[in-house]
């Protein structure tokens, strides 16, 4: 099969591991061989969460330039993580920010968004630009923004995993009290893909 | 059931690298596991503390990895399976147990999981742990991925009890820390009682025992050698012209590169998943039939210098090259693309590598640190302490959360070594100089290091202020247990140790236990401290928000906002604290009242008292 990299890079806190564990069990149940790594730690701490998803091949990071798929939970993160991408890349990625401490305390200016996102078209496949945080609240929990970007990519129909089949994953693993809220923020995130 | 305790063998799950190694464990009747927690090894540990009941089997947290280490060797010796995890580093503090336990031996099966940590996303060094098989004799296997990291396990077990010897499972972050499909196994019985047979001319460590002991260990290696000729975790693939060895994660990289690169015809890999002893005949088999040779393994030239020598005594004449310029560095992790790219230079095929993004375009991104937490304990502390000595203190710290109050605007942390060195360098520093010295140090840490470091501060009149920043967990690894925790919450019954005791009984006389988020209170034990001329010691007591949240003890508390008609600007809460939960929009400070828990540090800290909590409206 052809081999996948997907890189997924957020915020601690904002359910990127989930996320990609989830794609993960996903390519599992539908008998796609598949590696996920990630790095550990971060959920409070509020640092920069990388992981990754590989199909097809047993590396399981990803060099500079060889992310087939790039999902950005926040929009700094997704330019951050830039490098990874080559010019056939596809970008999905939130636009809302969150600024790290380090911009209230004097030490960073926040990017210019709209520029940040320019660049991005400029240099790769193609860019799917979505307000997920705006979309999660809308399904009913703030953190359902991991489920958002979930949608995001599968209804972007880059890799070969359909809606059902995550569906049933988010149904089989996450917690049943938000059950409703995730797949309502999936199915939001799978619309918002067709119109970026 | 813990989804790692299923009897369904040939069952597919995804599994991270640890809790393939947990599950391991439980395939091979695991009676006693022991540990210390630490990156990237914790997830192993957490998992049986969550399995044992359920399982049947002994599990505990361990003071520190010596102690785990010898906690788990008695019981081996005793005739009953045990395994003890560690991060590299921990394998430091346990390597006085694990030199002359390799002399004793052990009576059933004893692995022992190192984590190393190249790149060092979590530690203090990067150290090669391969260099303890070599300097304590014990056999060393290092998987490749999720599958094996379980596999391995059981055959460690099944290896250790052939050789009634403990054996390493050395693993990297990228492997602990992997998720991949794993088929699992049999579950083995659990022989859970033991019985230690009287021979103390082989297990007591006199000069005239370990004299035998040494050369009984010697005879071992040759054993151990033999199985490793034979293990089916040492490969040789394919059988071109062109030699590879490697190892662990990078075997995958390799393995990747190969395909990329279309040379599978040219190619002779050797892959080490049994690498101490290394098989020599299997080595000289591998360089009789290639041309030249690349290792490719991660941190130091081990397997590359081990291979060398095999060659100069067989007087096998090929070049064997793996770290030099233009090859591979010693430094840091590799990745598929540079593993990709060194084979296609040295072998002399064109790279297939894509082109990365021309990044020069985006400006500076504002960095993003890990932080402390809104409404850390810690937080509060620093600020006290630095409104009392001021910016000049110096400030030995310890590994833990509050580690990262090295960050600017706190800026309270001037060394680091290694567990409890704190104290030790404290003593060091404080003699030497003039300078005040205050130091930080965490309640896991103080029991597991800082104890007898503390009673040198006191026997050896040393002077200066120790404050021990107990928060009531091991937090930076994952709410783990230590001695100074009510474990009640978990359900698990175990004997709660008061650090304050522990303190007075090491002698010191001038000790204070305040709650850090009384601002006022922290200020005055601070000064007290500066005052006091010889060893003063502040406990700063208040439980992680984090781990209250998750034992569902914490208070209920209103967020804080900032009154922007009392707020002059002032940014003390800003510049003094910069709590996360803090940011300025448009000129205005203001409080994300998700993050923000109501610690009421800022509010004590504004000048103005514009920080005030949030109304509710009802």
């Amino acid at each position: 099969m052809e081999t996948k990299r997907i890189v997924f890079v957020g915020v601690g806190g904002q359910g990127n591991l989930l996320a990609s564990r989830l794609l993960g069990e996903a390519c599992l149940s539908a008998g796609i061989p598949a590696v996920v790594s990630e790095i550990h730690g971060m959920a409070q701490r509020g640092g920069i969460v990388e992981s990754a998803v590989v199909m097809g091949a047993s590396s399981p990071i990803v060099s500079a330039g060889e992310a087939d798929i790039l999902i950005g939970f926040e929009p700094s993160e997704t330019l951050r993580a830039l490098n990874k991408c080559n010019k056939n890349t596809v970008v999905i990625t939130n636009i809302h920010p969150l600024p790290p401490f380090t911009v209230a305390i004097g030490q960073g200016v926040y990017p210019d968004i709209d520029k940040g996102l320019d660049l991005i078209r400029d240099n790769v496949r193609s860019l799917i630009a979505l307000d997920g945080d705006e979309l999660a609240a809308k399904a009913g929990n703030p953190l359902s923004l991991n489920m958002v970007m979930l949608g995001a990519l599968v209804g972007s129909k880059v890799i070969p995993l359909d809606e059902d089949t995550l569906k049933e994953t988010i149904s089989k693993t996450t917690k049943q009290a938000f059950l409703d809220s995730n797949l309502k923020a999936f199915d939001f995130g799978v619309a918002a893909s067709k119109i970026g | 059931m813990h989804k790692l305790l299923i009897d369904s063998p040939d069952e597919e799950m995804l599994l991270l690298g640890n809790d393939a190694i947990a599950r391991g464990a439980i395939e091979a009747g695991i009676a006693v596991a022991t540990c210390y927690p630490g990156t990237p090894s914790s997830e192993i540990p957490d998992n049986f503390f969550a399995m044992f009941r359920e399982g049947g089997f002994y599990f505990e947290y361990s003071t520190n990895e010596k102690v785990a280490l010898e906690v788990a060797a008695g019981a081996a010796i005793s005739g009953i399976r045990s395994m003890c995890t560690m991060k590299h580093v921990g394998m430091n503090v346990a390597s006085d147990t694990l030199m002359t336990l390799a002399y004793l031996g052990v009576n059933a099966g004893m692995v022992i999981i190192n984590a190393d940590d190249p790149l060092m996303f979590s530690s203090q060094n990067e150290q090669d742990n391969r260099y303890y098989a070599r300097l304590s004799g014990l056999p060393m296997m290092e998987p490749i991925n999720a599958q094996e990291m379980k596999d391995m396990t059981v055959a460690a077990f099944d290896l250790s009890e052939q050789l009634k010897l403990p054996v390493v499972l050395r693993t990297t972050t990228r492997l602990n820390h992997m998720r991949g499909m794993v088929k699992l196994g049999q579950i083995r019985q659990i022989k859970s009682k033991g019985f230690f047979k009287k021979d103390p001319f082989h297990y007591v460590a006199l000069p005239a025992v370990s004299r035998n002991l040494h050369k009984v260990l010697l005879e071992k290696y040759d054993q151990a050698l033999e199985i490793s000729e034979n293990s089916e975790y040492n490969q040789i693939i394919g059988n071109g012209k062109w030699g590879i060895v490697t190892n662990g994660v990078s075997m995958n990289y390799v393995q990747d590169a190969v395909k990329d690169l279309e040379i599978s015809d040219e190619v002779t890999i050797l892959r080490l998943g049994f690498s101490y002893p290394m098989p020599e005949n299997m080595i000289v088999k591998f360089l009789t039939n290639v041309e030249k040779v690349l290792v490719v393994e991660e941190l130091e030239p081990v397997m590359e210098n081990d291979i060398r020598s095999i060659a100069q005594a067989k007087e096998i004449v090929v070049p064997i090259k793996g770290k030099e310029k233009g090859l591979f560095s010693r430094l840091y992790e590799f990745d598929p693309g540079m593993v990709r790219r060194t084979i296609a230079s040295y072998f002399g095929v064109p790279d297939t590598s894509p082109e990365a993004v021309d990044v020069s375009g985006i400006p500076d991104l504002p960095g993003r640190p890990p932080n402390l937490c809104a409404g850390c304990p810690h937080r509060a502390m620093y600020y006290a302490i630095k409104q009392v000595y001021g910016p000049d203190a110096v400030h030995p710290s310890d590994i833990g959360c509050y580690t990262l109050g090295i960050l600017p605007p706190l800026k309270m942390a001037d060394i680091v070594i290694c567990m409890g060195a704190s104290i030790g360098t404290s003593c060091g520093i404080s003699k030497a100089t003039d300078q005040k010295v205050v130091s930080f140090i965490g309640d896991s840490t103080f029991f597991h290091a800082g104890i007898p470091a503390l009673i040198n501060a006191v026997h050896n009149n040393h002077k200066f202020t120790l404050v021990i920043l107990d928060n009531g967990t091991t937090a930076m690894t994952g709410n783990q247990p230590n001695p100074g925790v009510d474990t009640t919450p978990m359900g698990v019954d175990t004997t709660q140790i008061s650090i304050e005791s522990l303190v007075r009984g090491c002698g010191v006389e001038h000790v204070q236990v305040v709650n850090p988020l009384q601002v006022k209170k922290g200020i005055e034990a601070a000064q007290a401290s500066k005052d006091f001329d010889g060893i003063s010691v502040i406990i700063s007591k208040e439980i992680c928000p984090l781990y209250a949240r998750a034992i569902k003890k914490a208070k209920k508390v209103r967020p804080f906002y900032v009154n922007q008609d009392k707020c002059k600007q002032h940014l003390d809460c800003i510049n003094l604290l910069a709590c996360p939960a803090m940011y300025i929009d448009d000129g205005k400070t203001m409080i994300n009242e998700v993050l923000c828990i109501g610690c009421t540090v800022c509010a004590q800290v504004c000048p103005e008292n514009a920080i005030v909590p949030l109304k509710i409206e009802n």
